[in-house]
């Protein structure tokens, strides 16, 4: 069983973060999980392989997680292919997912509270209707998501060494990704988890396949390698689905921890040293942090992927050299040597400093021939399920790993709604709404597109809001078949 | 017509070989016994051509000539009595005729077209013979101009000057006159159509400054040749002892028709001894009697540039001219014999320019060849190999199978070297599409005429396009499999980022390769980004093959729409695909999009609609299709034409009759 335990838009003033009457944890939250099977033959307590917070007394524990297993188990009868995915309690929502046979996941989210003054004594109200279900469901997703891409299923964990080992490698995983998790920033990007595509123009983005092509040729026991350029992906070797959330480690964990030491002007990256004169800008992300020294770690993370077919286990190097950098996935059962280390620097390295300020520069010239430079008029959110293309004008980068939206929670939660209501048909639909002060909310569906658009304009009626969004479609997606 | 003839003293004339003929270097004196030294066998990339010419060997009574301009060797007995034949490398059929013996002949040739005989058997004079049909067989004798209605020749004009020899290339049409008392000041002069214009006078710079005043530059050292459409003087310098180079050179003298002659190049033998050239195919060939091998020098390669000149060394390790075999002449009875080996760089040899090999001795003339297939496993490096192949006139097919080899094992290219070998391929390509291209705008704006130079460019053997490569190269390697599937793909992809980078449109059929090689290892994720950042280029082709990708992979109908959507000349092949997925209404909502609403046919759609199995679907078509009636013709009705009877009644059938639109009056 895993916990863990989020708070999302804590309106109660941030800093105090307690729960009413539960003012001793500081993370009000909790994930619940089953593993059924085990019941019969041992206590309940026996199946929690995970709780966060784990100093939870272990009779609650044991309640919370008897309450899921019934929930769970009581909406099977109605929908045995279904069960409750959430349930909605005063002070909580509760998520449940079953990412394997016989697994469950279980994620309590506490409400919002407002905090009232009635009688000159504060009276905390809990906002029961803010949370958006299918947000925090995929959060719940995605959390499995990044436990299998870097330990593989629960499954293969207990064949390896039983519960013990799910259990360690649970509790190593989870005690530091869950501290990771931002819900109070959670919205509908969440639930896309789609993957930022950097623009480009066809002759760079062939170069810079001849460049993958020869990479891997010359670093022959690459099996995959996937190449992004200012945190926005250019090229995967691997699967959609894999990319998807080693897309997501990149942009939210790996990328944002190396950004700063980067920005702080230390770990200047010109190695003038290098023999042969090729200066270059390259470095690990992961793996060795010094060449040259002899006893240096190349240790590098382990990643599982097509994990429903061929189970590969990968070491997962990471490369960069300016703002483009490749990931270089070989077989686990080839350790990387200081050796193939170096090789691979003096190999990529100077190939991949002159390919990121072509790059660079291509990318400067496409954008003042397209105008783009120009801030975008429109606020719209765009995905598309079919290669997990997501775009955003909404959000924006406010610390290295959480981007923010900049408007009102109000409208993103309209714009929740409205993926609610199209995911619950196939067919394509468009809906406006009107929301408070001059704002308009349009979502379109088109085939597997989805757009949402944003407009604050005074005094437009539902004719104008439709020629608007004409017209940006008309801009910014004249390329593709999209519905109007 | 050609008047040099006689005009000059002739050369020193030589017992057997006289007059026009002159040996580079390949001297006589040498034993024939040498041994071949260190030449191994394989590899031979210079031949002589399967079908020389065959004379009557050179004795006291035969003497034989030969007339570089027309390339015709002369056989001439007793003086001409008892007959003179003459063969050329290209008329199969020798010319024999009889002349009168009147004394000794110097010199003999036939003007350009064998019109005009001319014998010259004395110092100063020069006889002629007509061989014009129907014009009396007479001799005359002059020094100038011929006029052959006249039988008189014409003085053009007159230089003087102290010649020590001269040297005409017919090629060129120009004449080079050796004066001063070395020998080393050069004065060219240009022959066209009747007129002769001096070209400015150079001086060959000689090895070490002479002891003496005496000429000290041969014309043995000397050739005339034309490389690369630009006419060169190539001196054989020797290799002297004082200087401490480590052998002889051949310099390269460029001879513009306008301006001064300048060294260009200069072509290290790295050996001593004695020499012939020859030029086949742009390459200088230098043989070396010594060694009994030749090398190749191609004044294009890459070499070394001081400023000035560019140094070259030899293409290839020198190899001896292939072996060949005489053929046994006689009856069909006695062919069984063996066939003699010819006896190669023999002393007997006399080299013409650009590219004759005369052996007097055993009565044969032949053109030297090169071979490019044994080039290509003498140079390893590929990009070098792909330079030298470019420039030569047969290199289509060897080429081609160049490719073929490093995409196969066990000679597998790296991808850097393929990509090289594309770039230098599509290179030559480009330059011919650009010429092509510019030469019809010229032509399509009526330009051409205000510029009678103008010639359609000429399509070599060297311009490999992208049907040559799918033919022979890539469609072949797909389907052999025996690569991993990752070098196919990247191949291909190198190949398209090649005429990317050169900006050639890339033809749909290699798309089409991609894909389908990308489909069979279903790799649907890789085809997807490509598609995504127009890798590969829309066209309906490739909209169409997307579209039977479909059932295995759901992505391609979206991929399909975007490409025919962006070509926004599919909207019909849109409505299509919509209808066949019953989306009528936003076939309708596309249509209507595009503001053709009003010329589609209303059965399709509601066909359509009625297939769909959705009754508001139908509804909502019926009643547009009722409101464009009524807006285009007054009437909600549908006309005969139309052929919507049957949903008519089916409507009235499933909403009733009064559910139809009521017509509207004014």
């Amino acid at each position: 069983m895993v916990s863990g335990g989020c708070r999302p838009q804590a309106q109660d003033g941030g800093g105090g973060g307690g729960r009413p009457g539960e003012a001793a944890r500081s993370d009000p939250s909790q994930f619940l999980h089953l593993q059924p099977q085990a019941r019969a033959q041992r206590g309940r307590e026996k199946k929690i392989l995970f709780y966060h917070p784990n100093e939870v007394e272990k009779n609650e524990k044991i309640r919370n997680v008897g309450l899921c297993e019934a929930i769970v188990q009581f909406t099977r009868t109605f929908s045995p292919t279904k069960p409750a995915k959430s349930l909605h309690t005063q002070k909580n929502r509760q998520f449940f997912h079953e990412p394997e046979e016989n697994f469950w996941m279980v994620m309590v989210v506490r409400n919002p509270i407002i905090e009232k003054h009635k009688d000159g004594k504060p009276v905390y109200e809990y906002q029961e209707e803010e949370l958006l279900d299918k947000v925090y469901s995929s959060v719940l997703q995605q959390c499995y998501s990044m436990y299998k891409l870097f330990n593989g299923t629960f499954l293969r964990a207990m064949e390896d060494g039983g519960v013990k080992v799910l259990k360690e490698r649970l509790e190593k995983f989870f005690h530091r990704y869950l501290q990771t998790l931002h819900l109070q920033s959670c919205d509908l990007l969440d639930v896309f988890c789609g993957i930022s595509f950097f623009p480009l123009d066809k002759m760079t983005y062939l170069k810079i396949q001849s460049f993958i092509n020869r990479m891997e040729e010359s670093l022959n026991i690459v099996k995959y390698t996937a190449f992004l350029y200012n945190d926005q992906l250019i090229w995967s070797g691997l699967e959609q689905d894999d990319m998807r959330i080693l897309y997501k480690y990149l942009t939210t964990s790996l990328f944002p921890r190396h950004m700063e030491p980067e920005l702080a002007g230390r770990d200047s990256p010109i190695r003038a040293e290098m023999p042969g004169n090729l200066q270059h800008y390259g470095r690990f992300l992961t793996g060795p942090l010094n060449l040259n020294d002899p006893d240096t770690k190349c240790r590098f993370p382990k990643i599982f992927v097509n994990t429903d077919d061929t189970y590969e286990e990968l070491h997962l190097i990471v490369y960069k050299a300016m703002s483009a950098a490749v990931c270089f996935m070989i077989d686990a059962s080839i350790p990387p040597t200081l050796e193939f280390c170096r090789k691979l620097d003096s190999i990529v390295g100077p190939q991949l400093t002159v390919l990121a300020s072509d790059i660079c520069e291509q990318y400067n010239i496409n954008k003042r021939i397209s105008g783009a430079e120009k801030e975008p008029q429109f606020k719209f959110i765009y995905f598309n399920h079919m290669n997990l293309a997501e775009k955003s004008t909404i959000h924006m980068r406010k610390t290295p790993s959480v981007s923010l939206a900049s408007v009102h929670p109000d409208l993103m939660k309209i714009l929740g709604d409205i993926n609610s209501d199209f995911s619950r048909v196939d067919e394509d639909e468009e809906i406006i709404v009107k929301a408070m002060s001059d704002y308009w909310v349009v979502g379109k569906k088109s085939d597997q597109r989805e757009l949402y658009v944003i407009l604050n304009q005074k005094n437009v009626n539902l004719i104008e809001v439709n020629e608007e969004v004409k017209k940006l479609c008309a801009t910014q997606f004249n390329n593709i078949f999209f519905l109007d | 017509m050609a008047a040099a003839a006689g005009r000059q003293p002739p050369g020193p004339a030589e017992g057997e070989a006289p007059a026009a003929g002159r040996e580079a270097g390949a001297g006589g004196e040498e034993g024939e016994g040498r041994a071949k030294g260190g030449v191994e066998a394989g590899g031979c990339y210079l031949a002589l051509c399967a079908r020389p010419v065959h004379f009557e060997k050179a004795n006291p009574v035969n003497c034989v000539f030969f007339d570089e301009a027309n390339k015709q060797v002369f056989a001439v007995r007793s003086g001409g009595a008892t007959g003179v034949v003459v063969k050329g490398l290209e008329d199969r059929n020798p010319i024999s005729f009889r002349m009168e013996d009147k004394g000794e002949v110097k010199c003999i040739k036939f003007s350009l077209g064998n019109k005009i005989l001319a014998v010259q058997r004395t110092l100063k004079s020069v006889d002629f013979l007509n061989f014009i049909p129907d014009s009396p067989q007479l001799e005359y004798t002059q020094e100038c101009k011929v006029l052959p209605e006249k039988r008189t020749l014409k003085l053009l004009k007159n230089q003087s000057i102290n010649v020590n020899w001269y040297m005409y290339c017919p090629e060129s049409s120009v004449i080079l006159l050796s004066t001063t008392v070395l020998g080393n000041v050069l004065q060219p002069f240009y022959f066209k159509s009747g007129t002769m214009s001096k070209l400015s006078k150079f001086e060959i710079e000689l090895p070490a400054a002479p002891k003496s005043s005496k000429l000290s530059l041969s014309e043995r050292d000397i050739a005339m040749a034309t490389i690369y459409g630009q006419l060169y003087v190539l001196y054989l310098r020797h290799h002297s002892r004082t200087s401490n180079s480590t052998g002889a050179e051949v310099v390269l003298y460029h001879l513009p028709r306008e301006g001064s002659c300048k060294k260009t190049h200069i072509l290290k033998l790295n050996r001593t001894g004695k020499f012939a050239l020859n030029v086949v195919d742009n390459l200088v060939v230098v043989h070396h009697q010594d060694t009994e091998t030749s090398v190749i020098f191609d004044i294009k390669l890459k070499g070394e540039f001081d400023g000035s000149t560019t140094i070259h060394q030899f293409v290839l390790p020198p190899r001896s001219i292939q072996p060949y075999q005489i053929p046994v002449a006689g009856p069909p009875s006695v062919t069984s014999q063996a066939p003699v080996p010819c006896k190669l760089y023999s002393s007997s040899w006399i080299v013409f320019q650009p590219d004759i090999i005369i052996s007097a001795s055993e009565g044969y003339l032949w053109s030297l060849q090169v071979k490019l297939e044994p080039v290509v496993n003498l140079l390893v490096d590929k990009g070098k190999l792909m330079d030298f192949l470019l420039q030569r006139k047969e290199c289509k097919m060897v080429i081609l199978s160049v490719c073929s080899q490093m995409l196969s094992e066990p000679e597998r290219g790296s991808l850097s070297v393929i990509a090289t070998v594309f770039d230098k391929l599509n290179n030559e390509y480009k330059k011919y599409l650009e010429a092509e291209q510019s030469y019809t705008m010229v032509v399509e704006t009526g330009l051409s005429r205000s510029n009678p130079l103008l010639k359609r460019p000429v399509r070599t053997q060297a311009v490999i396009d992208q049907s040559d490569m799918y033919t022979h190269v890539l469609s072949v390697f797909t389907e052999k499999k025996e690569a991993p599937h990752k070098f196919t793909i990247a191949v291909l992809m190198e190949y398209i980022r090649s005429l990317n980078q050169f900006q050639i449109a890339v033809q749909h059929y290699l798309y089409e390769l991609v894909i389908k090689t990308l489909v069979q290892h279903n790799l649907f994720y890789m085809l997807h980004q490509f598609l995504q950042y127009h890798v590969l280029s829309d066209s309906k082709p490739l909209a169409c093959l997307l579209l039977s990708l479909e059932s295995i992979y759901p992505p391609a109908h979206q991929l399909s729409l975007d490409m025919l959507k962006r070509l926004s000349t599919a909207n019909d092949e849109i409505v299509e695909v919509l209808l066949s997925k019953h989306q009528v209404l936003a076939a309708l909502r596309f249509i209507r999009g595009i503001g053709g609403h009003d010329s589609i046919s209303a059965r399709k759609f509601l066909d359509a609609a009625k297939q769909a199995e959705d009754e508001m679907l139908f509804y909502t078509i019926f009643r547009f299709f009722e409101q464009r009636n009524q807006r285009l013709r007054g009437n909600p009705s549908f006309t005969p034409g139309e052929h919507c009877e049957e949903h008519v009644t089916f409507f009235k059938q499933v909403f009733g009759e009064q559910a139809l639109m009521k017509p509207t009056t004014f």
